[in-house]
C-alpha cells in the first residue's frame, strides 16, 4: 500500500487545513474544513497535503475491512440483545475511521485502544471473538497485547493516552523508529490526563500519534460541552501538529494517520488527528439516544455513510461487481456465524480463576483467601 | 563497598544506583530528581552518572508520571517513580488503582508492570499541608499492588531494590523523618525475603506492631518500659501488604498482648486490620483486646501541633499500661 504525502519535514502546527492548506473555513457553518479524498457521493478529490494512491486490490480490501466490520459489529449487537454478552458498545459509522487509521500502522507500532477499537483490532489481526470475553463477562480483556502490538480496551476515559505516550518514550529510548497511536474519543479529550499526556509527548517528542474519533457524542453530551475550539487545535498550544480529517472517509484517514505516523517515527514528535465522524448507534446497548438526540441528525450521517461512499467509487470504477459484492456478503455472513458460535459456546471461568494473575510474584493473602474459599466450596461437593 | 554506616537517604541512593547499574532497564522518574536530585536528595548525583534518559526529570503531573511510566514498564522497562511529598499522589491515584493495580489481572497474566512508586510520607518535620499525611493504606487496600516501608537504613537499602526487582507494581513508603537516621549497612548480607516481618526486640509481655518512621518510637518505649520492668517486643512489619501475620502470631502467642502503632488515623487503618486478623489467630492466646494507637480522625494539624498529633513513646506506654490492665 503506498501513501505519498508531504509529511516527510518537520512542519509548524496546523491551526487549519483547508482543502488547499491553511486555516480556510466553510462559508456559514463556522467548521473548519477537513481533509477529504472522497466525498459521500464517492467522487475522488485531490488534497493539497495529502494524497493517496491504492491499487485495485488495496481499495476492494479497505472495502473487504469495513464491511467485515461492520457484520461483527451487528452481530455483537444481536448477541447483547439475545442476553449472550452483558454489554457491547457499537462502533457503527466509525468504521472509516478505524479501518484507515488501523491499516496505517505497521506489524511493529504499538495501538493503545479505548473500548470501542473493534476495526482496529481487526486490522492488527486479533481474533474478533477474543473481543467478546469481556462483554460476555468471563474476563476484562485477556488477549496477549504483544501479540499483535494491540494493547487491552481501557475502559477508563483517557487513561491509555498516557500508556501510549509512555510506550513511544521507551520505543524512541530503544533507537527503533516503531510509532505508537493512542485513541480517545471527544469526550476523552476533557480528560486531565490526555492534557497530560500531550504535554509529556511534547516535552520529551515521544513518537506517538494521538487519534481522536470525534464522533459527536459522549454518552449523551455534545461535543459543545467538552470544547470550545475544535479538538485538532488543541495540540498547537501544546506545541505539536493536528489536522481534521473526514472521519466517514477511509482514504483519507489512511493518508492522514500514515503521514502523522511517519511524522512521529521520523523523529518529529507526536501529532494529534481528530477523526470527524459520527457514533449512528447508542453509547453501548444500555444507552437510549433518542432522550437526547434528534433523528435527523442521525439520517444527515447516514448519508455520510463511510461504506456506501467507498462502495459507489468501487462500482463506479469498475472494481467491484456483483460477484465480488457478493462474495465479501458471504465472507461476513461467515464471520458472523463463526462469532455468534464462538461466544455460544466460550466456557464461563473456573470459580478459583477468582484469585488467578492478582500479582505476578505472588502474595501471601491471596494464596490464604484462595485456600479459605476453595475449603469453603468443598463443604458443598462433600454433599452438606 | 564494605559494611558502612549511612544514613537511610544515602543507603535509598545506594539501592538506586545498584539497580541502574545492574539492570539497564531500570529507569527512575519524578520532579526535581536530576540535577537537584530530590527534595530529599535520595537521587543524588544519580542523573549526572546515568544520563537524562535513565533519571528523567519530569513535568510537574503526577497521574503523568504513573501513567508513562506504566507504558514504560509494557515496553520492558522497570521505571522507578519518586512522588515528591505523600500528599501529592492523588492526581495519580486513578492511574495507581484502575490501571497499575489491575493491569496483570486484565491480561490474564501475560504482561507485568514491574513499577516502583516510592512516597516520602509521614510527618515530623514541621512541614505545610500536605507534606505530613500516611496514606498507606489506600494503597494497602487495592489488591494487585505490594506496599512496604523500611524503618532503617539497612532495610531501605536491600527493600528498595528487591521492590525493584520485583514483577509486580509496589508502592516504596519512605519514612521521610528518618532519612537522617543513621545505621550499618552491609551490601553483602543476604537480605530476608521482602514481604516478611522481624522481630526488632525480643520482649515477653506486650507485643507492639509498627513500621516506617513508629519502629523508632516503639523501642524508645521499650527501652522507657524495661527500666518499670515490663519486657515488650517490637515487630517491624516492613511490609504491609502483604502483611506477615505469621511472625505477629507467633510474637502474640507468646505475649498475649498486642498494641498497634502508626501515623496514620486509627479508624480503618492498618491497625484495625491487623487486631481483626490477630483475634481470629490468637483468640485463645490474648489476654486483653488489640489496642490501637495512631493519628485522629482529623486532617493532618498545622505544624505546631504535630508533636502533639503524633504518637510519641508516651502515648504508646499509656496504651501498654491499659493492655497490662486486663
Amino acid at each position: 500500500m503506498s501513501v505519498k504525502s508531504t509529511a516527510a519535514k518537520p512542519r509548524t502546527p496546523r491551526t487549519g487545513t483547508g482543502t488547499r492548506g491553511g486555516a480556510k473555513r466553510r462559508g456559514g457553518t463556522g467548521e473548519p474544513e477537513l481533509v477529504q479524498l472522497l466525498t459521500p457521493e464517492g467522487e475522488r478529490v485531490q488534497h493539497s497535503e495529502y494524497s493517496i494512491d491504492l491499487s485495485p486490490d488495496e481499495l476492494r480490501g479497505l472495502y473487504r475491512d469495513m464491511v467485515l466490520t461492520r457484520r461483527f459489529d451487528a452481530e455483537a449487537t444481536s448477541l447483547q440483545r439475545q442476553g449472550e454478552l452483558g454489554l457491547w458498545a457499537s462502533l457503527l459509522g466509525q468504521e472509516a475511521a478505524q479501518i484507515g487509521s488501523g491499516r496505517a500502522t505497521r506489524p511493529d507500532d504499538y495501538v493503545f485502544p479505548t473500548y470501542r477499537e473493534h476495526g482496529v483490532a481487526w486490522c492488527r489481526g486479533v481474533d474478533p471473538a477474543n473481543l467478546l470475553g469481556m462483554f460476555r463477562g468471563v474476563n476484562h480483556g485477556g488477549w496477549d497485547p504483544n501479540e499483535n502490538n494491540f494493547h487491552l480496551y481501557t475502559i477508563v476515559i483517557g487513561s491509555q493516552t498516557l500508556h501510549a505516550t509512555g510506550y513511544a518514550m521507551g520505543a524512541a529510548m530503544d533507537g527503533t523508529d516503531s510509532a505508537v497511536i493512542a485513541y480517545f474519543g471527544d469526550g476523552a479529550s476533557s480528560q486531565g490526563d490526555v492534557a497530560e499526556a500531550f504535554t509529556f509527548a511534547a516535552v520529551y517528542n515521544a513518537p506517538v500519534v494521538f487519534f481522536c474519533q470525534n464522533n459527536q457524542w459522549a454518552i449523551s453530551e455534545p461535543t459543545e460541552k467538552q470544547t470550545r475550539v475544535p479538538i485538532y487545535q488543541r495540540s498547537a498550544g501544546f506545541g505539536f501538529p493536528g489536522v481534521r480529517v473526514d472521519g466517514n472517509d477511509v482514504l483519507a484517514v489512511l493518508a492522514v494517520t500514515k503521514a502523522a505516523l511517519e511524522h512521529a517515527r521520523s523523529g518529529q514528535g507526536p501529532m494529534l488527528v481528530e477523526a470527524f465522524t459520527y457514533r449512528m448507534g447508542a453509547h453501548t446497548t444500555s444507552d437510549d439516544p433518542t432522550r437526547y438526540r434528534l433523528d435527523e441528525e442521525r439520517e444527515q450521517w447516514e448519508r455520510k455513510d463511510p461504506i456506501l461512499r467507498l462502495r459507489t467509487y468501487l462500482e463506479k470504477e469498475g472494481l467491484a461487481d456483483e460477484a465480488y459484492l457478493a462474495g465479501i456478503e458471504a465472507e461476513s455472513e461467515a464471520l458472523g456465524k463463526r462469532v455468534r458460535e464462538a461466544v455460544r459456546t466460550m466456557p464461563d471461568p473456573d470459580t478459583m480463576a477468582i484469585f488467578e494473575n492478582v500479582y505476578a510474584d505472588g502474595h501471601a493473602l491471596v494464596d490464604e483467601e484462595r485456600a479459605q474459599f476453595a475449603e469453603y466450596l468443598a463443604t458443598f461437593e462433600e454433599g452438606h | 563497598m564494605a559494611t558502612t554506616t549511612m544514613t537511610i537517604a544515602k543507603a535509598l541512593n545506594e539501592a538506586l544506583r545498584k539497580s541502574l547499574e545492574t539492570d539497564a532497564k531500570v529507569v527512575l522518574m519524578g520532579e526535581d530528581i536530576g540535577k537537584l536530585g530530590g527534595v530529599f536528595r535520595i537521587t543524588d548525583g544519580l542523573q549526572k552518572d546515568f544520563g537524562e534518559n535513565r533519571v528523567i526529570d519530569t513535568p510537574l503531573a503526577e497521574s503523568g508520571i504513573v501513567g508513562t511510566a506504566i507504558g514504560l514498564a509494557l515496553r520492558g522497562y522497570r521505571p522507578v517513580v519518586e512522588i515528591q511529598f505523600d500528599g501529592f499522589v492523588f492526581p495519580a491515584y486513578d492511574q495507581i488503582v484502575t490501571q497499575l493495580a489491575k493491569m496483570h489481572a486484565r491480561a490474564l497474566g501475560k504482561i507485568k508492570l514491574p513499577v516502583v512508586i516510592r512516597i516520602p510520607y509521614a510527618g515530623g518535620i514541621g512541614a505545610v499541608e500536605h507534606h505530613s499525611e500516611s496514606p498507606e493504606v489506600l494503597f494497602a487496600h487495592i489488591p494487585g499492588l505490594k506496599v512496604v516501608s523500611p524503618s532503617n537504613p539497612q532495610d531501605a537499602y536491600w527493600m528498595l531494590q528487591q521492590a525493584i526487582d520485583c514483577d509486580d507494581p509496589v508502592i516504596f513508603f519512605e519514612p521521610k523523618r528518618r532519612y537522617w537516621d543513621k545505621g550499618e549497612v552491609d551490601p553483602t548480607a543476604i537480605p530476608a525475603p521482602l514481604h516478611t516481618a522481624h522481630t526488632v526486640l525480643d520482649g515477653t509481655d506486650v507485643t507492639l506492631a509498627a513500621y516506617g518512621p513508629m519502629v523508632k518510637v516503639c523501642l524508645e518505649a521499650a527501652a522507657a518500659a524495661a527500666e518499670e520492668g515490663r519486657s515488650l517486643e517490637v515487630v517491624d512489619l516492613r511490609s504491609l501488604s502483604p502483611v506477615d501475620f505469621d511472625t505477629l502470631q507467633a510474637s502474640v502467642q507468646k505475649t498475649g498482648r498486642l498494641v498497634t502503632v502508626h501515623e496514620a488515623p486509627v479508624f480503618l487503618g492498618m491497625g484495625a486490620e491487623i487486631a481483626a486478623r490477630i483475634t481470629e489467630r490468637c483468640f485463645y492466646h490474648l489476654q486483653a483486646p488489640v489496642l490501637r494507637v495512631g493519628g485522629f480522625h482529623a486532617p493532618y494539624p498545622p505544624a505546631r501541633l504535630e508533636e502533639e498529633y503524633l504518637p510519641g513513646l508516651d502515648r504508646v506506654l499509656d496504651a501498654v499500661d491499659r493492655a497490662l490492665a486486663y
